[in-house]
């Protein structure tokens, strides 16, 4: 049977598709280390010339929000329309604002 | 890529969920929202999709093999090159997939050994052997072809990791059909012996293509279900029709004839009227018995066996390594 501590642990790859741009998630590879996991990334996700540059970290490393507390987290900030420039009335003759 | 729908093997759920999660779920994906991996969402979504996404994987890594075959005997340079791009595809096609699969929950060692054991199924279109260089091109026209009518609509799948490995397949799978369709393009143009080649094979892949969109609506009892839960967006018998409809003209364009002495056009539908697939062939190819199903896995077995030491020593180096550091620190 399959013992979960003998797999290559798993890996997410950003890809930076152009200078200019930040590195973006497209998926992950399993690989024994780091320089593995590059090589990995390298060819499951760059065959068509997808980008310039390549992270790798390891999944277990990563940490994200609940589902659950979606509505907490997020929710606070429709009812704070101020924080909107168009929220201010400015009168049309006034210029560059 | 390529998928087959394996119907049938899903039961539906016994253990107790919350009904109002279940509505609140329901009520999402209805809204066309996409399912992320850590939401809560139904076991029975759940398993239906580790099953359809492995099932998917594997059909991706299987079907190397066929190809595989000819890649040392390509006809040219060219064809060699183009060939060894396509198979690289589809290892990449079936790694984006277990990737996705894997958010779900299950391991990759998991989804290999199911494979391997024959519980779980690939596209049963890969127990059909590649006898001539013209099944490379059938492949490539018809296998791809019929792979990209079901995979289309899959890119608006309702679990996201699934649609977003979707959305790569379908951009990388275009160009897999199209030297499919110009390896038969160049055979029937060529000598007597090569378009005979070229019409040999559309035989013979035909009616196994028109087998990969799974068996008759009437016969698919999961269709409905996975339909509401937007992970199947439409029906096997839908899309067999488009293919029909899109494939025929292909052939006629070069000057092949589809092996079906029913095919008929049909002016009141707009569509073509084919025969029946024949489905006790089909059943006994998914019970595996196609020609060279054995070979296949006794394939997928020994590259996993002759990889063990390989897997076994590069985790043991980078556990080293990573102790090593730890200690210097």
């Amino acid at each position: 049977m399959s013992d979960p501590s003998k797999e290559w642990p798993l890996w997410e790859v950003f890809v930076r598709g152009k200078g200019g741009l930040s590195h973006r998630h497209v998926g992950s590879v399993h690989a024994a280390d780091s320089k593995m996991a590059l090589e990995h990334a390298r060819d499951t996700y760059t065959r068509r010339m997808e980008g310039v540059s390549l992270w790798v970290m390891p999944s277990a490393q990563i940490a994200s929000s609940d589902p659950g507390d979606a509505a907490a987290l997020f929710e606070p900030a429709e009812d704070k329309v101020y924080r909107h420039p168009t929220f201010y009335k400015i009168p049309d003759g006034v210029k560059h604002i | 890529m390529y998928t087959t729908d394996m119907s049938g093997k899903t039961k539906a759920e016994t253990v107790a969920e919350d009904p109002a999660l279940i509505a609140a779920f329901e009520a999402r994906v209805a809204n066309d929202e996409f399912i992320e991996p850590k939401d809560w969402m139904p076991e029975a979504y759940r398993k239906t999709l580790i099953r359809q996404m492995s099932q998917h994987a594997h059909s991706e890594i299987v079907g190397m093999l066929p190809e595989g075959n000819w890649i040392t005997r390509a006809p040219n340079l060219r064809r060699k090159a183009i060939l060894l791009a396509k198979v690289q595809d589809e290892g990449g096609h079936g790694l984006y997939l277990y990737a996705a699969a894997e958010t779900l929950g299950t391991s990759r060692d998991e989804m290999t050994e199911a494979l391997l054991s024959g519980k779980a199924k690939y596209s049963t279109i890969f127990n059909y052997p590649t006898l001539t260089w013209a099944d490379i091109g059938a492949i490539g026209w018809l296998v791809d072809g019929a792979a990209i009518m079901n995979q289309v609509p899959l890119q608006r799948t309702s679990y996201g990791p699934y649609a977003r490995a979707m959305v790569r397949i379908c951009k990388e799978e275009s160009f897999h059909q199209r030297q499919g369709y110009e390896i038969m393009m160049h055979l029937a143009a060529g000598t007597p012996e090569q378009k005979r080649m070229a019409q040999d094979a559309l035989n013979r892949w035909w009616w196994p293509s028109l087998m990969m969109f799974g068996p008759p609506d009437n016969k698919s009892p999961n269709t409905e279900q996975s339909m509401r839960w937007r992970i199947k967006r439409d029906t096997n018998d839908d899309l067999r029709q488009k293919f029909v409809d899109i494939t025929v003209p292909q052939a006629e364009a070069i000057g092949l004839t589809v092996p079906d002495p029913a095919l008929k056009w049909n002016e009141e539908r707009g569509a073509y009227d084919f025969g029946e697939v024949d489905w006790e062939e089909f059943a006994a190819v998914v019970r595996g018995e196609g020609p060279v199903a054995k070979e296949r896995l006794q394939a997928r077995q020994k590259a996993w066996d002759d990889g063990a030491w390989v897997r076994e020593a590069a985790r043991v180096h980078a556990e080293k390594r990573a102790n090593a550091k730890v200690a210097a620190e």
